[in-house]
């Protein structure tokens, strides 16, 4: 029975893939500009942002949490770190201390849901608003320009490594990063354990506090990145960017097969969930077919896919 | 008891994935009977009642109920026939009223609009209750009353849907030894209505107190229905484990060395005040009291899951300080919750995962696991205490509770504790599984482990303590020693009866 189950398993994990192969496969016959690799480097830089604000919820969600306020420190990280740019300083130091401040509001996060004994959704509901809020106050509602044209800052978003996005470089180094944590530390098991059962996992002796302060934080760092690599690309920081991220992000992470109510789930998925999405876009866009419709599009393949995850799954 | 039975299965044949869990089952019941079901976990016995009650659906056989072939599709086809089942776990809506709860899904109506009757309703459920004999107000929320009151909701639910066959799951699991005189008593009653009972249970004690006829399965066969009264323990136990078991205990020499473990006026305000006892090294600390006495408080304290409001504690003649389980388990403490499936185990990860997790850090290094060593541990475990899996890697969700308690135990096997706390270590356990967790806790403790072992069991805390502190309301009130410890003194000190 085991046995069986198990390949049932690998079915189910496999499912995001041959969706995502499928959907390819569509739009490549539909579209010849889709399979270019002109257009795929293309896809891949418009889906590193997502995929790395993704991540990080993944991680979220496995511990049975939410995280709504990415969106808002992407915007405050970024606004943040063009503000140093802009006043003059080192760029890698004020690339440093973004990712330092998009780390410490996740912190926040953390310390609220914990200490405070928040739920998750409305933890983050909260800061969600506030950290919105103070980017505005930051930037006084206005877009952040006049950044440094110091090469290393414009790579970050613009630049190419061996004919490669860095953006996607990006992507990549992070999720290789994050797989080897999820997977191959004390900390990885924590967050499933979280996710599974945490009441066990604390009678356990795990230190459940402090790994959701963790989990919470590497969220906010990565959307911190996400947010810098955004404001390199358009090399200046705008006061509303990111809004609604937060969903594209859990999207991609329930497309990857990630249970909503924790403990099951993988990063892999999370990265084609990204992709699924990404394809999505860019080939309503080549097929020219309208912004209004591509959310119905895309909103109808999320509930497909979560429908025939259920009729697996029963 | 009439000679015609009102449930007839015959033949009844189950296979899941190419494995047969029944192999051609025959069961019958009478009216006015109460009638046992016995047999090791996962011989069978709740897959022959859902398929009983429309769950499942068998792969060959018949089952006649009053006279006629039935096949239920879901469990409303079969309650809707007489047919109802009181689940270990309550299903009980803890902000509705009694009432409310009683006719959920079967409200009383006026016309078209089905505006409730609810005076009707409160007035009816009442008139239950009091059939049953039982003193609750049905308009108070439910979620007010005591488990073994909820389940009495739930029995009176089935009787006011003209119930004629009731399926009691467990139902003494957690209810106090008063609370089961209640259920006993109405049950009685519901046997001289002409109800017909099956009663699944593991505790022996009750089984042959209120039961006519006992129905062994073992290995999705069954090997025999007996008379209560014609039969005895030792043949049960035998037909459900199909060979001689041998003494229930298995035998404790113990060899007690020095004082380990000190606890002294420990306190929380309102729940328990002035624990004060110590346990020596090797030694079995039985903790007896009614249900409610605030033992599993006092280990949950000692263990760090609780704030205290006073006291000290300490081991090997060092003052602990203990504010969350990581502290105590530092100390060398591991703690057996009598939760297993919500505190003990995180079902959806496997027998390895579950095993290493107190001890992580003897798995890793700087954070990272080492996953062969791992692998290398988790399979000398499961040798060791006869951990029926297919290997590491299988979820604990599919094992048997009995496999599921031997993970938790080896899952604090692995940090070495000086302390063991276990908290019903054998509920929901069948017998053979349990001689087996005897003996590992023998093995313990000649190895020069201390245990504290909570259970509601009597025979459990007489075969197995070396001394046995009993708690009435949050106090001990006797600390017994083997030698003069019997069940009378027990229960009298548990009652508050006596203090020595």
């Amino acid at each position: 029975m085991n046995k069986i189950s198990k390949g049932l398993g690998s079915v189910q994990k496999l499912g995001p893939v041959l969706g995502l192969v499928l959907i390819t496969i569509i739009l490549a016959i539909m579209s010849p500009n889709f399979l270019t690799v002109d257009n795929i480097l293309n896809v891949l830089r418009q889906v590193s942002i997502n995929a790395i604000i993704a991540f990080g919820m993944t991680f979220v969600i496995l511990t049975g949490g939410i995280d709504l306020s990415v969106g808002s420190i992407l915007a405050l990280g970024s606004a943040l770190t063009a503000g140093m740019l802009a006043s003059g300083m080192d760029p890698i130091l004020a690339v440093l201390i973004g990712l330092l401040a998009g780390a410490i509001m996740g912190l926040i996060n953390g310390v609220i849901i914990t200490k405070g004994k928040v739920a998750p959704f409305i933890a983050t509901l909260a800061t969600m608003t506030i950290f919105r809020g103070l980017t505005l106050v930051y930037t006084d509602g206005r877009p952040i320009t006049g950044l440094s044209d110091s090469i290393s800052f414009q790579m970050i978003g613009k630049g190419y490594f061996f004919g490669i996005p860095f953006p996607v470089v990006t992507m990549l180094i992070a999720y290789f990063i994050l797989f080897f944590i999820l997977r191959k530390t004390t900390f990885g098991r924590g967050v499933y354990a979280i996710g599974g059962n945490e009441e066990a996992s604390l009678l356990s002796g795990l230190k459940v506090d402090r790994l959701k302060m963790g989990v919470y934080s590497i969220t906010g760092l990565l959307s911190a990145l996400a947010g810098i690599t955004l404001t390199s690309r358009l090399n200046s920081a705008q006061p509303t960017a990111g809004v609604s991220y937060e969903l594209d992000a859990i999207a991609a992470v329930v497309l990857g097969g990630t249970s909503l109510s924790g403990g099951r789930g993988w990063i892999f998925g999370t990265l084609i969930g990204a992709l699924i999405i990404g394809v999505l876009n860019n080939g309503l866009n080549l097929l020219n077919v309208s912004s209004f419709y591509q959310q119905v599009v895309k909103g109808g393949v999320i509930l497909l896919a979560v429908l025939l995850d259920r009729k697996k799954a029963a | 008891m009439k000679n015609t039975p009102i449930v007839e299965m015959k033949n009844i044949h189950k296979s899941f994935f190419h494995v047969e869990v029944l192999k051609g089952v025959d069961f019958s019941l009478y009216p006015g009977e109460i009638h046992a079901l016995m047999g090791e976990n996962g011989a069978g016995k709740s897959t022959l009642m859902k398929i009983l009650t429309g769950i499942h659906k068998s792969d060959e056989g018949e089952i006649d109920y009053k006279g006629e072939k039935v096949t239920y599709t879901s469990p409303k086809d079969a309650e809707k026939d007489g047919i109802a089942v009181i689940h270990q776990e309550l299903n009980i809506i803890p902000y509705l009223s009694v009432a409310e709860n009683m006719f959920l899904g079967k409200e009383l109506k006026h016309g078209p609009f089905g505006l409730l009757k609810n005076k009707e309703m409160n007035k009816k459920s009442q008139e239950y209750l009091n059939r049953l004999g039982i003193t609750i107000d049905s308009i108070k929320p439910a979620g007010e009353l005591s488990v073994g009151q909820q389940q009495m909701i739930e029995i009176a639910r089935a009787i006011a849907a003209d119930t004629e066959v009731l399926i009691m799951d467990e139902p003494t699991a957690a209810l106090t030894d008063r609370e089961i005189d209640t259920l006993f008593k109405v049950m009685n009653q519901l046997r001289k209505d002409g109800v017909a009972i099956i009663y699944i249970s593991h505790r022996m004690e009750e089984i042959f107190k209120i039961c006519d006829r006992i129905t062994v399965l073992r290995d999705g066969q069954s090997i025999g229905t007996k008379e209560t009264l014609t039969t005895d323990f030792e043949e049960i136990v035998k037909m459900m484990v199909g060979r001689e078991l041998g003494e229930r205990f298995p035998k404790r020499t113990s060899t007690i060395g020095e004082n380990r473990f000190v606890v002294d006026n420990l306190s929380h305000e309102g729940i328990f005040e002035n624990i004060t006892f110590n346990v020596r090294k090797g030694e079995i600390l039985g903790v007896a009291g009614l249900m409610g006495a605030g033992r599993t408080e006092i280990m949950e304290t000692i263990f760090g899951a609780r704030k205290k409001s006073g006291g000290r504690i300490s081991l090997d003649g060092k003052e602990l300080t203990i504010r969350k389980p990581h502290h105590a388990i530092k100390a060398g403490i591991g703690f057996i919750t009598e939760d297993r499936k919500d505190e003990g185990l995180i079902l959806g990860l496997s027998v390895r995962e579950n095993l290493v997790i107190p001890n992580l850090k003897t798995f890793s290094k700087t954070g990272i696991v080492k996953e062969k060593k791992e692998k290398q541990w988790t399979e000398e475990m499961i040798l060791k205490l006869r951990i029926k899996t297919s290997g590491p890697e299988q979820e604990v969700k599919s094992l048997s509770g009995g496999n599921q308690q031997k993970v938790v135990f080896g899952k604090w096997l692995g940090i070495e504790p000086k302390l063991l706390i276990l908290d019903e270590p054998t509920r929901g356990v069948d017998v053979g599984a349990k001689k087996e967790i005897y003996s590992i806790m023998n093995e313990l403790t000649e190895r020069g482990f201390s245990i504290i072992m909570v259970s509601s069991e009597l025979p459990e805390i007489l075969g197995m303590s070396d001394r046995v502190m009993v708690i009435h309301e949050g106090k001990v009130t006797a600390i017994i020693d083997r030698e003069d410890a019997n069940q009378e003194k027990i229960m009298e000190a548990a009652t508050g009866g006596v203090r020595t």
